[in-house]
């Protein structure tokens, strides 16, 4: 057959339309379509009207979408692949994106802030100089962060539904690019914001990289990137030993880096540090849960079968980095630092979770996810209310004597400490209970020993946050503490949700667990 | 000619790019090699469609361009931020974050 006789047959066939199910993807579509409508309105709407037009609609659209993802959660048991299979709209997918929804809505309390931004008013204004006084006395707003984090959010809520792996890396993609920009935002402190948004960026597009190669030798060996084909193509054995297995370590770097995880987390404390306060919060709560989403659809659905060869390697990596993170953040005097540390280190603990591979381990790694999620939205919205003249008060011995200066703040911080330590009555506690106790029932009692050891030696840097705020006498040009509204309403929130699922966890256990009963679509 | 030259070609390729990534100093150059990296990948998915008969590799492969030229905007975007503040784009010198 000659080409153009090829052509003009293609051409008299209809092509077949895509069949979409709007109503399963709308809340992806309805967070994308309010980041489409902010970039609009920065084009259009006159600087003055863009702050108040931007925030309620950010508002609006991420309320929106977790309305509609309860609904969905709540109604006919949905358990289907959407949109010719590139979405698996399934149990597990809707508690994740549900919880990066109402995380990210209590995220931007923070970023919406306006009495004291924390966002430069002009990026291109250089440090230093008359155009960046000018800028910052100009009282202008910085709102281009609206539309950059609703498409990050939509990156965020599409990666643990996206159910092959061209899906995947595009969902990677939304949600890291804005991030990149986001992060050297900051209003002050800003060659710091700058050089952490080299280096998140420059780290960020090498771990693509990664996941890509591995994406392309998984579909050299399954013909397909499609998760449930490459877990068929594993049932009959056929293929490229070869390609399988370096597509799969190839994948799994680049996953591990997203989440942090030992050897991948050079690039967390710094970023973290580095970026504006807020941002860190959705950095800490909503990217994890969505990295930790992909990362269990891709293990649980496309690699089941191959579960004796990578569960060594997950091993490994998950107690590398549960003694790395509790370890090295015992020696941190920065406190946005000293997160992060313990941000990596619950990594490996929730990586337990994904080890045990199991109905249960899903399950207490989904209410895991939660619970942790709203622990550190509630404790960087503490680290942002506590400043001096120079913004916020970052290093650990400014924080001294806070207790008797500002006995509220300091005990909420305190609590949530306590609720990252996992003492009982907090959700950290009921949180690594479900995820410890189905990695013993999958036989990972080892793993489990390393965890309760690095749970007790995060413990000790916490408790030393504590006593540097309740029993060291308060320096007398200390920082002292804002509270604005919004801010205000972000820990609360925080509080109580991690009081609520530390005393009362049974419904949302009830509901990562129906949630986890069907397991993923494939 | 038999696709598993065009494969090694790939892995070469990507295998210069991450070298690159690691030893070289300037933020540009580093950049660079990511992207040869995502194009060694190019090459991979389109030999792997070739060889499997399907046009799913060939797709992927323009979705990748879209990508890495979104990423290009982003990148040299704070590249040049950083540049103009520090009149250096070596990534030795932006070490004010650390430990």
């Amino acid at each position: 057959m000659t080409p153009s006789r090829t052509a003009g047959a293609v051409l008299a066939q209809d092509i077949p339309a895509p069949h979409i199910e709007y109503g399963q993807i709308a809340p992806i579509l309805v967070v994308f379509g309010v980041a489409v409508l902010g970039v609009l309105v920065e084009a259009f709407a006159g600087r003055r009207l863009r702050y108040p037009i931007q925030v309620p609609l950010a508002f609006a659209g991420l309320i929106a979408a977790f309305v509609w993802t309860v609904w969905m959660g709540v109604g006919d048991e949905p358990h289907l692949v959407a949109a010719e299979g590139a979405l698996g709209v399934d149990g597990p997918t809707l508690f994740l994106q549900g919880t990066i929804l109402i995380l990210a809505t209590v995220s931007l309390l923070l970023i919406s802030e306006r009495s004291r931004s924390h966002f430069t008013p002009q990026a291109s204004a250089l440090p230093g100089t008359e155009a960046e006084q000018r800028s910052a006395t100009s009282g202008n707003t910085q709102t281009e962060i609206f539309p950059l984090m609703m498409f990050a959010v939509t990156g965020m809520i599409m990666f643990p539904a996206a159910n092959d792996l061209l899906t995947m890396f595009i969902a990677l993609e939304i949600m890291s690019l804005p991030l990149y920009l986001l992060c050297g935002l900051a209003r002050r402190r800003r060659l710091l914001s700058q050089e952490a948004a080299v280096k998140y960026f420059l780290l960020g597009a090498f771990s693509s990289a990664f996941f890509l190669y591995g994406a392309a030798l998984l579909y050299g060996y399954a013909g397909s990137v499609r998760l449930g084909v490459i877990a068929a193509e594993l049932g009959t054995d056929a293929g490229s030993e070869t390609l399988l297995l370096g597509g799969v370590a190839l994948l799994t770097v680049g996953l591990l880096f997203k989440l942090g995880a030992v050897p991948f987390h050079m690039w967390k404390p710094d970023v973290y540090q580095g970026a504006p306060t807020p941002v860190t919060a959705l950095m800490a709560s909503c990217t994890l849960v969505a990295a930790f989403g992909g990362m269990l659809r891709i293990y649980y659905v496309a690699l089941e079968n191959l579960r004796w060869d990578w569960r060594p390697a997950l091993w490994g990596v998950a107690i590398l980095t549960m003694i790395v993170g509790a370890v090295v953040a015992i020696t941190q005097t920065d406190i946005k630092r000293m997160l992060a540390y313990s941000s990596i280190a619950h990594g490996g603990f929730l990586l337990t979770g994904v080890v045990a591979a199991s109905t249960d381990g899903l399950s207490g790694s989904l209410f895991y996810l939660a619970a942790y999620g709203f622990t550190t939205v509630g404790a960087f919205a503490v680290v942002t209310m506590v400043q001096d003249d120079a913004g916020e008060a970052a290093h650990l011995s400014r924080w001294a004597g806070l207790g008797r200066r500002s006995p509220l703040v300091a005990g909420v911080f305190a609590f949530f400490l306590l609720a990252f330590a996992g003492i009982p009555l907090t959700s950290g506690f009921t949180g690594k209970f479900a995820v410890f106790k189905a990695a013993i029932d999958a036989g990972a009692t080892p793993l489990v020993i390393v965890g309760v050891l690095a749970s007790a030696v995060a413990a000790f840097f916490y408790v030393r946050v504590i006593v540097v705020m309740f029993f060291s006498e308060p320096e007398a040009d200390g920082p002292r503490v804002v509270a604005a509204p919004a801010t205000a309403a972000a820990v609360a929130l925080g509080v109580a949700a991690t009081v609520v699922l530390g005393v009362l966890p049974q419904p949302v256990l009830d509901m990562a667990g129906h949630a986890a009963s069907s397991m993923f679509v494939r | 000619m038999s696709p598993g030259h065009y494969l090694a070609l790939s892995a070469i390729l990507f295998t210069i790019g991450a070298i690159g990534v690691l030893v070289r100093r300037n933020a540009i150059v580093v950049f660079m090699c990511v992207e040869l990296m995502l194009n060694a990948c190019n090459l991979a998915f389109v030999t792997f469609a070739r060889m499997h008969g399907n046009l799913h590799g060939q797709i992927i492969a323009f979705f990748v361009m879209v990508v890495a030229a979104a990423e290009v905007v982003v990148g040299l975007a704070i590249i040049m931020t950083i540049f103009r503040t520090r009149r250096s784009s070596s990534v030795d010198d932006a070490n004010l974050l650390k430990y």
